[in-house]
């Protein structure tokens, strides 16, 4: 990984999006989406990529990530998904899900459609309304399936009104981050340490199959699933620890690697090598899991400079699934064969990175130090 | 330095008509809060609502924060590199680092500025523009000091490069500089210069370079006297000016933007093997001469003459007054303490001076919606106060996500300040409560290690149960796992969760022992005994014996130590009759029970076991 470019953008960012590039293409992600948090007044941004190679005259950390077009946003942008190449789902801290719409010929965004109240305590017939913030969002477009601190799951459709079916009380803590497994199916962390799976195919607000931690019941903020695996999740907890888990077999995790030193925000599979895995976390730093067994390109790691620093992964529980047929790699750690590389991609130690987008060859991160970090050479 | 010293600023307050009432106001940190008041009410008053708002009055801080913001980040981040340098490098390598962060902290300053001037050329709006471009060159003034001070206080420059540094310096900050004031003031000559010095690694000593130049103004001189340039009046005064003729150079003072400008000329051409502690006395005179009695000095004059002075707490107070934020003198002080320059005199309340600028700019930080987490290690690095400042601070941050509240708890707990992470889950966790998130709470109480929050939950729990005959939340009571130990009214709670698992299950052994063993242990609240003697009941009533004989004299035994030590006079309550009724009928019923339960107990135990 050769160069990674800073830039302070005077709005701490809470979560980064590349665009997706449209299927077939061989161009690398030029566009990008980042909410901010913590502001009087909060904005979805998008941001294009120029040409790299201007660095600054004295060979700072220039980022040459232009603003296109931003647009306001009520409370903080707790999660932020692209729907599509134009439109961009946001979730709010005030409880509201806003699809926004991005016009190309203009540059700017507007509001495409918002479901207000999304997420509550205490619903609006009552006078003593409360909202809750909206914590997690996937997309599969037309659907949208949003949680929040209110332990609500909603389901809803672009351009339906109403949500298509929504699950209150399904979680008596705060769910943190949903994803799919497989269509009908939808994936949750809570703040109690369990992952429950959810179908919609079947009525009923009870949870298909539960799996928790053992020991400590530490929150899990952050989930997802490995593009090709569907049965295979990793997620992200309080104190840093990432697991692995087969949903298939058993109730616990597979493996538990300890990680960070602080909350893990966001947990990446690499969409088109998911032999490689991005962490991000409270502790200010971003880190890159390589998992591959390819020998040879293991090596070249150990070649690429001063500032990455490689530690080796400490497995804490190890389950070894011999009747598997197909083994991922994730799944087999074993401590004395198939070692995890780990490199700390960030050049400094910085205030929280709170997220992190991966596509093709380029990673993206924004952090609580007001700064978007971009790099387009992650594999070089 | 731009602050005006003409009339305050006039804010008109909406909706409160200053004619007829008056205004009442308090400081806040950063801000005012305003709002209508009548102090003498006279009878024939007629109380009409005045404005019912509450004004919070502010700097207009919007026209340059976002902006001044970036600076306030990247600073932020050379500030705490600083810290972390290393005590043990010592000498020339120290130095070298400690003019890196300088040159750093002036590069952040010079990047502000020029997004700024951008922006200002950019305006719109003409007033908008006037307040950028006074913006700039507030931040021109501050990096135009910060250099000064780098270079008399940090470089320390000897006699020699002093010279070339502070030309460098000027050089940097005269913007209207057009050709003709370049030749003359000193780029014909630096060739000669340049070459003259044979920097850098200059082998030379100070007193052979001195020798040189004494020996070509000895030349300039002769020229001058023989008339060389008589035939032309602007080379003979070019001449008077390289012989460093004070008369000269000030004849072309409106090509000299500046007195500091005119100094170093003015050095540049007659000592340039200035020392450093020599500086002041040319400064003085320079901008005596410069200003001829036209103007007295600008605040910015003063606090370049300080530094000349060498006199660091002058200039550090001088900006103090002058600025209108704390960053620059907090930064620039904090430096100069690394650089071991502050004497340590105590200000009256304790804390050095560096540490007082710092907790001053920090406490701003706290004050600002955003950039609250900056200041956490500013504060950090206060030995004497910071802690306790923090502490204050961060219990005052408005949580309005989970999110935000656990980057402060990180904050706290990172520090060991549990009792803000204790007081910060409390309010959380009774946000929770009120909010019918009991997981939520029990994951607040577990992470505060808060038992009695974590008992309120339990009964909290447990009431629902009595009123509805069921568990809510049955996914968080079934997967407590170890935190289940944090409180007795938990633990209780997740076996008697348990108990009904196990009856659920059929494995009526099990369950009949541990709610026995619920009851005996006390973990069970007196309250709730008589719910789990009713739940006794089915499992007397089953048809194989369930209960032993000593497991049955135990229940009598809890069954008589309730119905005794409930107290009798309900009636002055006004108790409804029927729940007496339903009580008693309860008692009897379990007594019949434990009774059959008992004989059966006995008869089963004292049979034989068949062979």
């Amino acid at each position: 990984m050769e160069e990674i470019f800073a830039k302070f953008v005077s709005q701490k960012i809470s979560k980064t999006r590349w665009r997706p590039v449209p299927p077939g293409s061989l161009q690398p992600a030029e566009t990008f989406a980042t909410g901010s948090w913590d502001n009087e007044e909060n904005s979805v941004s998008l941001w294009c990529i120029g040409d790299f190679g201007n660095l600054s005259t004295d060979g700072g950390f220039e980022g040459d990530h232009q603003l296109l077009c931003d647009i306001k946003h009520h409370g903080d942008v707790m999660d932020l998904q692209f729907l599509d190449q134009e439109r961009i789902v946001a979730a709010s801290s005030t409880g509201c899900v806003t699809i926004f719409l991005h016009h190309p010929n203009n540059q700017t965004l507007s509001v495409s459609q918002e479901w207000v109240g999304a997420h509550y305590h205490i619903g609006p017939g009552s006078p003593s309304y409360r909202s809750a913030p909206c914590t997690g969002i996937v997309c599969n477009s037309p659907e949208i399936v949003t949680v929040g601190e209110d332990g609500r799951i909603n389901l809803f459709r672009v351009d339906y009104k109403e949500a298509v079916r929504t699950i209150d009380n399904a979680d008596s803590s705060t769910l943190h981050a949903v994803t799919f497994l497989r269509t009908p199916e939808i994936l949750t962390v809570n703040s109690i340490g369990q992952l429950k799976i959810w179908d919609f195919r079947q009525q009923g607000s009870e949870p298909s199959q539960i799996l928790s931690l053992t020991g400590d019941r530490v929150p899990l903020h952050c989930v997802d699933r490995h593009p090709n695996q569907q049965h295979v999740v990793a997620t992200g907890g309080q104190d840093g620890m990432l697991s692995i888990w087969d949903v298939r077999q058993g109730s616990m995790p597979v493996s538990l690697l300890k990680a960070h030193e602080a909350e893990m925000w966001e947990v990446h599979f690499h969409p088109s090598n998911p032999d490689h895995l991005f962490t991000c976390s409270e502790d200010g730093s971003l880190w890159h899991w390589d998992a591959s067994t390819d020998v040879p390109e293991k090596s070249s790691l150990f070649h690429q400079g001063g500032r990455n620093s490689t530690l080796l992964a400490h497995p804490l529980s190890n389950q070894l699934n011999v009747n598997q047929s197909v083994i991922s790699s994730w799944l087999s750690t074993d401590p004395a064969k198939d070692r995890i590389e780990i490199t700390s991609l960030l050049p400094n130690r910085t205030l929280s990175v709170n997220s992190l987008d991966v596509l093709g060859s380029c990673l993206l991160c924004g952090t609580d130090a007001e700064a978007i970090y971009v790099t387009r050479q992650l594999f070089s | 330095m731009e602050e005006l010293d003409g009339e305050p600023t006039l804010t008109l307050i909406p909706g409160i008509n200053s004619k007829k009432r008056q205004m009442c106001f308090d400081w806040g940190p950063g801000e005012m809060l305003v709002c209508e008041t009548l102090f003498k009410k006279k009878e024939k008053e007629e109380k009409v609502l005045g404005c019912p708002f509450i004004y919070i009055v502010r700097k207009d801080i919007d026209v340059y924060s976002r902006i001044l913001r970036k600076l306030f980040n990247e600073s932020h981040s050379i500030f705490v590199g600083l810290q972390r340098i290393e005590e043990e490098s010592a000498g020339k390598s120290r130095k070298a680092q400690l003019v890196r962060v300088s040159k750093n902290y002036r590069s952040v300053i010079r990047a502000c500025m020029e997004e700024m001037h951008q922006v200002a050329i950019a305006a719109q709006d003409p007033v908008c523009g006037r307040q950028y471009s006074s913006q700039v060159s507030i931040l021109s003034a501050m990096e135009l000091i910060w250099n000064l001070c780098e270079i008399l206080f940090i470089e320390v420059a000897p006699a020699g490069p002093l010279l070339l540094h502070l030309l460098d310096w000027v050089r940097l900050h005269v913007c209207e500089m057009d050709g003709l004031s370049a030749d003359v003031l000193g780029s014909e000559n630096p060739n000669k210069h340049e070459n003259f010095w044979n920097l850098p690694g200059n082998t030379q000593t100070l007193t052979e370079l001195e020798l040189k130049w004494q020996h070509w103004h000895e030349e300039c001189e002769r020229h001058l006297q023989d008339g060389t340039f008589a035939s032309n009046p602007h080379l003979e005064s070019l001449c008077k000016v390289m012989l460093g003729d004070d008369n000269a150079l000030l004849e072309q003072k409106e090509l000299l933007s500046n007195w500091y400008h005119f100094l170093v000329t003015r050095l540049l051409y007659s000592h340039p093997t200035v020392k450093p502690i020599e500086l002041h006395f040319y400064a003085q005179s320079s901008l005596d001469l410069f200003l001829g009695g036209d103007s007295g000095p600008e605040p910015l004059d003063n606090i370049l003459m300080a530094a000349f002075e060498f006199d660091i707490h002058q200039v550090i107070k001088e900006c103090s007054i002058a600025l209108s934020n704390w960053w620059f003198v907090a930064h620039l002080t904090d430096l100069l303490d690394h650089c071991k320059l502050l004497h340590s005199h105590n200000l009256y309340f304790g804390s050095n001076m560096r540490e007082f600028l710092l907790l001053e700019y920090a406490s701003g930080l706290f004050a600002h919606h955003s950039l609250w987490q900056l200041g956490v290690d500013y504060f950090d690095h206060c030995p004497e106060l910071g802690r306790v400042y923090l502490e204050l601070h961060i219990e005052r941050i408005p949580l309005n996500t989970e999110q935000k509240a656990l980057k402060v708890l990180r904050i706290c707990e990172r520090r060991q300040m549990t009792e803000q992470v204790r007081s910060i889950c409390k309010i959380l966790a009774m946000k929770a409560v009120c909010n019918n998130r009991l997981g939520s709470a029990l994951s607040w109480s577990i992470r505060a290690k808060d038992a009695a929050f974590a008992t309120l939950v339990s009964d909290r729990f447990l009431k629902d149960y009595c009123e509805r005959g069921s568990f809510s939340d049955l996914d968080l009571i079934d997967n407590l796992g170890p935190a289940m130990m944090l409180s007795d009214r938990l633990t209780f709670l997740g076996k008697y969760r348990e108990f009904h698992r196990l009856y659920g299950e059929k494995r009526f052994l099990d369950a009949a022992s541990l709610l026995l063993s619920l009851m005996t242990s006390q973990i069970a609240p007196r309250s709730f005994w008589m719910t789990l003697l009713t739940d006794a009941l089915p499992l007397l009533e089953q048809k194989q014996v369930i209960f032993s004989a000593e497991q049955t004299y135990e229940l009598m035994q809890c069954l008589e130590d309730l119905t005794t030590g409930r107290p009798e006079p309900r009636d002055l309550e006004g108790q409804r009759p029927q729940d007496d009724d339903i009580e008693t009928t309860k008692v009897e019923m379990l007594r019949l029970a434990l009774a059959r339960n008992l004989a059966r107990a006995i008869v089963k135990e004292g049979t034989l076991e068949g062979s």
